[in-house]
């Protein structure tokens, strides 16, 4: 028959289902978990037959293979996020398995760690999933959803102990006071930062779209500040901030210091301040000159035409900018712990003096998981915001 | 009323609106028309002090427009501008609701006028109320955003080129639409066109300015008649002008008593479809039916003749 010749021809076959296939085949190959004798020496890596009893490896090994299977040949949206989400599920299960399996018993300094194998497995199916919603094109609220609902079997696992026996649980198991304390400066440094940006980038950028004379001034200067490294913008602070807070009274009182946190909020504040400030004037310059003229002609006084319909009109370009340095300032967070800052940075940095590759995954993946949290939330807001292109799209 | 006395504009030195008097009776449509650059557009906005003025005064029935801030000025005043303007993030009623809310109409006012408005533009309420401008066809659009200028129940209604963008059908649907409305509402319209057969389809008294001045200010008869000057002449357009005479007479006033063949003419047609239909069908004189529905009457060449002479 012509048509079915037509399909075959043409190749049913999904070209990113290769690569992912390809991924998963290479991966099922590779070392699923590694083993050390401690947390600092050289591990040696356990392919899926030895790091799990046979059955459960026979298990994994059928539930790729099914993935890989609806990768290559099935192109619909659900059926692709339910084998991905499959196979993520029986990974996160089965590696905490592994490290069970492989940890010699009354052993307290042996570590077992997720290997090569595991990675390019989660990033294959991470990617079959990311596919899968992307070809559904779930609107904002459903989206969120797959969020919580991540976030939800995530906590799951950890809180059931299946992870217990992994090398960074462990490591989080050492340090579970500091862990939080960590995460709460963390948090902190990069919500704050950005909260003083908007209250201080949205006015001025609304000034800057009023006054063409200093615009350029600022865009140039706020320009200028991104150019400077991280590292050296926090080394620049030290001295003006030290001399604040030796010769203003009251300064030390409220945390102000060379080092430390003060430094590295003012950083990522500078840092904030060109988004901020150039998406605040694109957004309103975006709006429609009839709108504008009609707001006026129908008698909106400056402040109702600016709060009712420019803002309005450019939430959605201010947004972008909020996504942006929101998860700008949760990775650039990090490198406050060199200033003795705080945040996930701390775990990073100690992991990486200590040559502890599982220490600075403590301080890694929480960054990364945060950063892509934020993206997730943030992108959905936006298009809830953006009345007419997400209706358009509905139809 | 609104007279407008000895006003001028002077924008870098260029004076773009010079020492212009009006005067417009209230309950009338008044269209401004001149070229681009002419500053019909910039009068227009000074009457609402979306410009303001360098010299003379405007007077709204007695009272000088300086005297009210700005934005209560343009509140009591309606204004429609080319492109609508509709506020793309709120729905056809939170646009029509927009003056309402500013001067502080209950919600249930607001909503019931909104209703009233959509009824009155043939755009059923259920349907429109919640939907979005980018969901509206072009006519639509300007149909919302004329009710939108009428919400607050204006005495003035300024329309800025408020057809300029539709297509030819349905621009002279919403001419006709206006008319209607005006006499729904007694509202007193200024409309500036560079669109000289609009101004003749709606205006009681036509504008021509040019380069910022006041060239002639009349009804379209008197303009067509006695044009003040070769511009206004060339405006209104030489080979037109029988035509715009016939444009603007109704069928009933040229009737006579008498008979004629071939299908009957509506007495409230205008002369030059008459005219248009006697001369397709070949005949000299043609039936019309009177408001009983039976001919009595017919209209003759002859009349129309007269009716369109201009000069012996």
């Amino acid at each position: 028959m012509p048509l079915s010749r037509d399909v075959f021809l043409k190749g049913h076959i999904d070209k990113l289902g290769v690569l992912i296939a390809i991924l998963a085949a290479y991966g099922a190959w590779s070392p699923f978990a590694s083993l050390r004798a401690n947390r600092i020496v050289q591990g040696e890596g356990f392919g899926l037959f030895s790091a799990l009893p046979a059955p459960m490896a026979w298990l994994l090994v059928a539930i790729i293979l099914m993935g890989s299977l609806v990768a290559l040949f099935r192109r619909e949206a659900s059926p692709r996020i339910l084998a991905a989400a499959t196979v993520l599920m029986a990974l996160a299960a089965l590696v905490g398995e592994a490290a069970a399996h492989l940890t010699p018993s009354e052993n307290n300094y042996a570590r077992v760690a997720p290997a090569t194998g595991f990675w390019l497995l989660l990033f294959a199916f991470s990617l079959l999933a990311a596919d899968g919603i992307s070809r559904m094109r779930p609107d904002p609220k459903l989206r969120l959803a797959y969020l919580i609902a991540t976030v939800g079997i995530l906590s799951l696992i950890i809180l059931s102990g299946a992870w217990t026996d992994l090398s960074v649980m462990k490591e989080y198991a050492a340090r579970d006071d500091v862990f939080w304390r960590e995460a709460s400066r963390h948090l902190a440094l990069a919500l704050g930062s950005l909260g003083a940006a908007a209250l201080i980038g949205i006015p001025l950028g609304v000034v800057c779209e009023r006054v063409p004379a200093i615009r350029a001034t600022v865009l140039t200067t706020l320009n200028l500040v991104q150019t400077i490294p991280s590292i050296a913008l926090f080394g620049i602070l030290i001295a003006p901030l030290g001399w604040l807070a030796i010769h203003v009274p009251g300064a030390y009182a409220i945390g102000i210091r060379g080092i430390g946190a003060a430094p590295a909020f003012v950083a990522l504040f500078l840092y904030s301040m060109l988004p901020m400030v150039a998406n605040t004037v694109a957004g309103l310059a975006a709006v429609p000159r009839e709108s504008r003229e009609a707001a006026r002609g129908l008698g909106m006084t400056s402040a109702q035409r600016l709060f009712q319909v420019e803002f309005p009109l450019a939430l959605p370009v201010i947004l972008t900018a909020i996504r942006i340095v929101l998860v700008q300032n949760i990775g650039l967070a990090t490198i406050a712990a060199l200033i003795g800052g705080g945040g996930f940075g701390t775990f990073v940095f100690q992991g990486l003096g200590q040559m502890a590759t599982d220490l600075v995954l403590l301080g890694a993946l929480p960054t990364v998981g945060l950063a892509f949290f934020s993206a997730v939330v943030l992108d959905a807001l936006i298009d809830m915001n953006s009345i007419v292109p997400a209706r358009k799209e509905a139809r | 009323m609104i007279e407008i006395d000895g006003v001028s504009k002077i924008y870098d030195g260029k004076t773009v609106v010079d020492d212009v008097t009006l005067t417009i009776e209230p309950r009338t449509i008044t269209v401004i028309v001149g070229t681009s650059g002419s500053g019909k557009t910039t009068l227009l906005r000074m009457i609402n002090r979306l410009v303001e003025l360098d010299a003379g005064t405007i007077r709204l029935d007695g009272e000088d427009n300086r005297t009210i801030r700005g934005y209560e000025l343009r509140r009591r005043i309606g204004y429609a501008i080319q492109g609508h303007g509709l506020f793309p993030h709120q729905t056809v009623a939170e646009n029509i609701g927009v003056v309402p809310r500013l001067i502080g109409w209950g919600r249930k006012r607001t909503d019931d006028k909104v209703r009233e408005l959509l009824s009155l533009f043939q755009l059923p309420p259920e349907q429109f109320i919640s939907r979005y401008p980018h969901e509206l066809s072009g006519g639509e659009q300007q149909r919302v955003g004329v009710a939108r200028a009428l919400a607050a129940e204006p005495n003035v209604l300024l329309m800025d080129e408020p057809f300029g963008a539709l297509d030819p059908i349905i621009r002279s649907r919403a001419q006709d639409d206006l008319l209607a409305i005006q006499k729904h509402f007694s509202t007193t319209i200024i409309l500036v066109t560079h669109d000289m057969n609009e101004a003749f389809h709606l205006a009681d008294k036509i504008a021509v300015m040019d380069a910022g001045r006041l060239l002639q200010y009349g009804t379209p008869e008197e303009l067509v008649r006695n044009p003040a000057n070769g511009f206004v002449e060339a405006m209104i357009g030489v080979s037109e002008r029988p035509f715009r005479l016939l444009s603007m007479g109704r069928v009933a006033e040229v009737v006579e008593p008498g008979e004629a063949t071939g299908p009957a003419i509506d007495p409230g047609a205008s002369q030059q479809e008459a005219l248009a239909q006697m001369l397709w069908t070949g005949r000299r004189a043609a039936p019309v039916i009177s408001p009983e529905g039976q001919v009595a009457a017919r209209i003759t060449l002859e009349s129309i003749f007269k009716r369109a002479k201009g000069k012996s």
